[in-house]
C-alpha cells in the first residue's frame, strides 16, 4: 500500500468515496453531516450505529442523493456524483435502497414493483424481468405472493419484497436504512435472514441498524457516528470489546 | 316599509305556488297526454332535446378532456414547486418552475373568482369573435373553467401521496417525471376518483348556461319547445329529468368503478 501508482488496481476497488461530505439543514443551523470521510470497498459490509439523530439516515440518504450534500465529494465508482453535470439517475441504477417503511408501490402488483424498474429503465423485456423477479422472490420465499398487493403482506414479507426490488436492478451496492425498526419482533428473523445471505453472497452494503448482533455477526467494519461525525471505525470485535472513546462506551452501555 | 314589501312579495310567491301545484294537480289527468303530445311528438319536437343532449355531452366530454390535461399540467407545476423549491438548486430549471407556477396561480385565481357565464361569453363574444363555432367555443370556455378545479383535485391527490413513494420511485433511477408519471399520479387518480366524477358532473350540468352565446345545449332545446308552445311544464320538467338521469347513471357508474378499483388492492 506504499506505493500509490502501483495499487491503482487496488484503488478502484474502492465502490465508494466520501470526502468531507457535510450537510446543514435550514440555511446551516443543523449541521448533519460535518465533515465525513471513509471508504466502501467492493464486498464489503459496513453497519453504521449511533444515537438518534447523529446523522446515520442523512449520510445514507446522501449517498444516492436522496439528499444533496452542502459540501464535499462522494464518488460511486469513480465518479463524483456531487457534480451537477453528473447524471444521477443513472447511477442509482447500481444503488439499491432499502426504507425503514418498505415503501412499496401500493397500486401494483408484487410482480409488477419488481419488474417495473428493469423493464422500464434498463429495458428488459417482461419475460426476462419476470424470470428475475421470480427467481429472487422464490430465494426470499415469497413467490408464492407475486399477485398478490403490498396492502395484502405483513411488515416481514414487505420489507423482503422490498430488498427484492432493489435487487431486481443488479445493484453493486445495498442501502438500508434500519430496515427491521418498523418491524414486529417475531418479523425481525426473516428480514436479517435475508440481509445475512446476500452478505455471504459477497453483495456490498452499507446497513443502519440498531440489531447489535447482527451487526457483530456479519459486519467487516463498524462506524459509529454522533453529532454527525464519524467517532470510531473498526471490525466488529474491536469496536464492541474494546472502544476507544468515551461516547461510543456511553453509547455501548446503553444498547447492549 | 320595506319589510312589509318583503312580506308582500313572499305572500304573494306562496300563493302563486299553491295556484301553480293545484292547477297542475286538478288538470293532471285531462290534461298531461295533450301538453305531452303538444311539447314532445307534435312536428317531431322531442328532435330539439335530441339535438341539445348531443351537443351538452358533446360539449362536456371533450371540455372534460381538456380540463384534466390542463388540470394536470397545473397540478404538476404547482406541486413539484410547492415540493421541491426549497431544496432545488438556484438555475435557469427553477426559475423556470417558479414563473410557471406563478403563471398557474394567476390562471386559477381568474377562472375560479368569475362566473362561468362570464367567461364562456367572453370566449364567444370577444376571444373568438371571428369564429361562429359555438360548439369549440363552449368546448374551450368549459374546458378552461374545469380545468382550474380539476387542478386543485389532483394537486390535492398528488400531495396526499407519501413522500416515501417519490424517494423509492427516485431511489430505483426514476427521473422525477417518470416516477410522477409510472407511481405517483395513478395513486393520486385512484385517490381523487370520486372528486374527479363529482367535477364531471357539475360539469355536466354547467354547460346548460351554454344557451347564453347560442349554442343549443339540452336547456336551450328546452327553451325553444317552450317558446314554440308557449307553456313551460313540460319541456323544463323534462329536460330537469334528463339531467337528473344523467347524473344519476354517471355516480351509479363511479361508484362501481371505485369499488372494482379498491377490491384489486385487497
Ligand atoms: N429534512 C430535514 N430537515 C431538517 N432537519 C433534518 C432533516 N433531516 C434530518 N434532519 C436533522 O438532521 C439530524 C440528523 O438526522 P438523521 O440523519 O435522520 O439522524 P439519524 O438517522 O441518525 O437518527 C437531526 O438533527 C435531524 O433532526
Ligand atoms: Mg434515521
Amino acid at each position: 500500500m506504499k506505493d500509490n501508482n502501483a495499487m491503482q488496481p487496488v484503488l478502484s476497488e474502492n465502490l465508494i468515496e466520501v470526502k468531507d461530505l457535510q450537510k446543514y439543514f435550514k440555511g446551516g443551523e443543523i449541521k448533519a453531516l460535518d465533515g465525513i470521510n471513509t471508504e466502501i470497498k467492493k464486498g464489503e459490509v459496513v453497519v453504521v450505529i449511533g444515537p438518534s439523530g447523529s446523522g446515520k439516515s442523512t449520510f445514507l440518504r446522501c449517498l444516492n442523493l436522496l439528499e444533496v450534500p452542502t459540501g464535499g465529494q462522494i464518488f460511486f465508482e469513480g465518479v463524483d456524483i456531487t457534480d451537477a453535470k453528473t447524471n444521477i439517475n443513472l447511477h442509482r441504477q447500481k444503488m439499491g435502497m432499502v426504507f425503514q417503511l418498505f415503501n412499496l408501490f401500493p397500486h401494483m402488483t408484487i410482480l409488477r414493483n419488481l419488474t417495473i424498474g428493469p423493464m422500464k429503465l434498463q429495458k428488459k423485456s417482461k419475460e426476462e424481468a419476470e424470470k428475475t423477479a421470480m427467481e429472487l422472490l422464490a430465494r426470499v420465499g415469497l413467490a408464492d405472493r407475486a399477485n398478490a398487493y403490498p396492502s395484502q403482506l405483513s411488515g416481514g414479507q414487505k420489507q423482503r419484497i422490498a430488498i427484492v426490488r432493489a435487487l431486481c436492478m443488479k445493484p453493486d451496492v445495498m442501502l438500508f436504512d434500519e430496515p427491521t425498526s418498523a418491524l414486529d419482533p417475531e418479523m425481525v428473523g426473516e428480514v436479517l435472514e435475508v440481509m445475512r445471505d446476500l452478505a455471504k453472497e459477497n453483495m456490498t452494503m452499507i446497513i443502519v441498524t440498531h440489531e447489535m448482533n447482527f451487526a457483530r455477526e456479519v459486519a467487516s467494519r463498524v462506524i459509529f457516528m454522533d453529532n454527525g461525525m464519524i467517532i470510531e471505525e473498526n471490525t466488529p470485535d474491536e469496536l464492541f470489546t474494546n472502544p476507544q472513546s468515551e461516547r461510543l462506551k456511553n453509547f455501548l452501555s446503553k444498547v447492549l | 316599509m320595506i319589510l312589509s314589501g318583503i312580506w308582500e312579495q313572499i305572500s304573494t310567491f306562496f300563493v302563486d305556488l299553491w295556484i301553480t301545484v293545484s292547477t297542475f294537480f286538478i288538470d293532471f289527468g285531462t290534461d298531461f297526454a295533450h301538453q305531452f303530445y303538444l311539447a314532445f311528438i307534435k312536428d317531431d319536437r322531442y328532435m330539439h332535446l335530441v339535438t341539445g343532449l348531443q351537443n351538452t355531452l358533446i360539449v362536456t366530454f371533450f371540455a372534460l378532456l381538456l380540463g384534466v390535461v390542463l388540470g394536470v399540467v397545473v397540478a404538476l407545476v404547482r406541486s413539484s414547486w410547492d415540493k421541491n423549491h426549497e431544496t432545488m438548486r438556484p438555475g435557469i430549471g427553477k426559475s423556470l418552475l417558479g414563473f410557471f407556477n406563478g403563471l398557474c396561480k394567476v390562471y386559477l385565481t381568474v377562472i375560479r373568482g368569475t362566473p362561468v357565464v362570464v367567461q364562456i361569453m367572453i370566449i364567444f363574444f370577444v376571444i373568438m369573435a371571428s369564429s361562429n363555432n359555438k360548439i369549440l367555443a363552449g368546448v374551450i370556455a368549459f374546458g378552461i373553467n374545469s380545468g382550474a378545479y380539476v387542478a386543485e383535485i389532483i394537486r390535492s391527490g398528488i400531495m396526499s401521496i407519501d413522500g416515501g413513494q417519490m424517494e423509492a420511485g427516485r431511489s430505483l433511477g426514476f427521473n422525477y417525471t417518470q416516477t410522477m408519471i409510472f407511481i405517483i399520479l395513478p395513486q393520486a387518480f385512484k385517490n381523487v376518483l370520486p372528486a374527479l366524477a363529482n367535477e364531471f358532473i357539475v360539469l355536466l350540468k354547467e354547460t346548460a348556461v351554454a344557451g347564453y352565446v347560442g349554442l343549443t345545449d339540452l336547456t336551450r332545446g328546452a327553451n325553444i319547445i317552450r317558446s314554440i308552445t308557449y307553456q313551460s311544464f313540460m319541456p323544463l320538467i323534462g329536460v330537469a329529468l334528463i339531467y337528473l338521469a344523467m347524473v344519476m347513471f354517471f355516480t351509479w357508474l363511479v361508484g362501481k368503478l371505485e369499488r372494482r378499483l379498491r377490491s384489486s388492492e385487497r
